[in-house]
């Protein structure tokens, strides 16, 4: 298929591509391409210019910061995601979730950036960085900037990041006692494109338990009593939208299978999710309670000790 | 490459292990670059949205769609297209085995499932029923069924094409 004619450039370093950014009306920057190729195919997007990432080594790194988070660079593949052992050791839930992106092909090139920046509300990243409190740090001419998951995802296509900015890395809290991580989804086919997904990302912290030493609350409790609990849908809205009112329904709960089903009842009511050829918005709000209901119990079964 | 923008820019690729330099328009797809351009029409373009998988070649030895990629993009890589599987004529114990179990009818589709399949086999040299599946996800057979083409690439992985 023939592309519109456009601009492409390569710069070396992550300056030179703010500055490409910020120079040309109409430059977009070129992460993996499994998105942007696509959409310039069907000129739903016309680039003037492409600011073609590739080089920019310190985008694909994977590792820790002095704070401790996982630091995920913009340019880190599915491929990477799935294969990382930092990945595996702090939050397996993100490799977990990447291999059951689209296909060999698409995770080989595909990018975390790329999965944030365009919000697809069908992408799986989204609401799953959502659930795991991500913050996303975007450069620009003036400097640094680091924003969180609420803050990140804007609309439809549309995040934080600015004309002229650039993403340059996602990060997340590592696993700590009583972490524990769930992703559902139902989707076109195996591996295919979701119609609803949820995420959910339960801890210690900030629940009833969380001021009580983890040995005094005895054997078993930590397997079963949630502290804080996240609960994240995606395909429903232009953004992704937490559960408010199921997590505080979860917070300090036991998390039996019939609690937690009893925190979802009512949530899809509270969702004006839409209809379209793969579900109709009744039975994305019919799959938002049930997907919930399975995030929230896989996470609990997967607490760590 | 450039670090200022260019509508077309010089090109230096290997491809099945012969280094092209070529002028390239910013916007060609990297899979009409090698079949309009270099003449490898082995690469098949099928839907042209990066679902079908028809025009997987290997980018650095990894699989990828070629409809959805730039050319310059792969400026400095080295690729393998289904041409490079076989320089010889020779078939692969791979391909002997699609032939031997009757995993092509039309063959458009064919290219592809070999380039998946070849990449798979060189990380994974003996790979299950579910691993082949999961790696030939991304391409798309209309005839059929994709039993046979599963069956094929076990087969080769046991050495029993």
């Amino acid at each position: 298929m023939l592309l519109r004619e456009v601009d492409y450039a390569r710069p070396a370093t992550v300056d030179e591509a703010i500055a490409l950014l910020a120079e040309h009306d109409g430059a977009r920057p070129l992460a993996g391409g499994q998105t942007l190729v696509n959409v310039m195919k069907a000129r739903a997007a016309s680039p003037d210019v492409l600011v073609d990432l590739a080089e920019l080594e310190e985008l694909r790194s994977i590792g820790f910061g002095s704070d401790g988070r996982l630091e995920i660079g913009a340019m880190v593949t599915y491929a990477q995601l799935v294969s990382s052992s930092e990945v595996e050791v702090a939050r397996p839930i993100l490799g977990e979730v990447a291999a059951t992106i689209a296909d060999v092909q698409v995770r080989n090139r595909g990018t975390i950036g790329g999965n944030v920046c365009v919000n697809d509300p069908t992408n799986h990243l989204p609401p799953l960085l959502v659930a795991l409190d991500a913050h996303f740090t975007i450069r620009g001419a003036d400097g640094e900037r680091t924003v969180d998951a609420s803050d990140f995802f804007q609309g439809v296509y549309l995040t934080a990041v600015g004309v002229g900015e650039l993403l340059t890395k996602v990060s997340v809290p590592p696993a700590v006692s009583g972490t524990g991580d769930g992703f559902a989804a139902v989707t076109i086919g195996k591996h295919g494109t979701c119609i609803v997904d949820a995420a959910a990302s339960i801890s210690d912290e900030g629940g009833v338990g969380s001021t009580e030493p983890l040995e005094s609350r005895g054997a078993g409790s930590a397997d079963a009593r949630a502290g804080a609990v996240r609960v994240v849908l995606g395909c429903v809205a232009p953004t992704p939208v937490r559960a408010t009112t199921m997590e505080e329904g979860l917070a300090g709960a036991e998390l039996s299978e019939a609690v937690v089903r009893g925190a979802s009842e009512g949530l899809g009511a509270t969702l004006d999710p839409p209809s379209d050829v793969h579900g109709s918005a009744d039975y994305r709000r019919a799959l938002a309670e049930t997907l919930a209901v399975r995030a929230v119990l896989q996470a609990a079964s997967r607490r760590t000790a | 490459m450039g670090t200022q923008p260019a509508s077309s820019l010089a090109v230096s690729v290997a491809v099945n292990g012969e280094q092209i330099e070529e002028e390239v328009p910013a916007r060609r797809l990297l899979v009409h670059f090698l079949r309009d351009d270099l003449g490898l029409t082995g690469t098949h373009v099928g839907c042209d949205t990066g679902n079908c998988g028809a025009c997987t070649v290997h980018l650095n030895g990894e699989p990828v769609k070629s409809c959805m990629l730039l050319t310059v993009q792969v400026d400095g890589a080295a690729l393998t297209t289904i041409e490079g599987l076989a320089p010889d004529g020779e078939l692969t114990p791979l391909q002997r085995a699609f032939n031997e179990h009757h995993a092509l009818q039309c063959g458009y589709c064919t290219p592809g499932m070999l380039m998946s399949a070849s990449a798979l086999l060189e990380r994974n040299p003996h790979p299950s029923e579910d691993e082949v599946r999961v790696a030939l996800q991304g391409n798309i057979c209309r005839c059929t069924g994709y039993v046979n083409i599963v069956e094929a690439v076990v087969a080769a992985g046991r050495g029993s094409a």
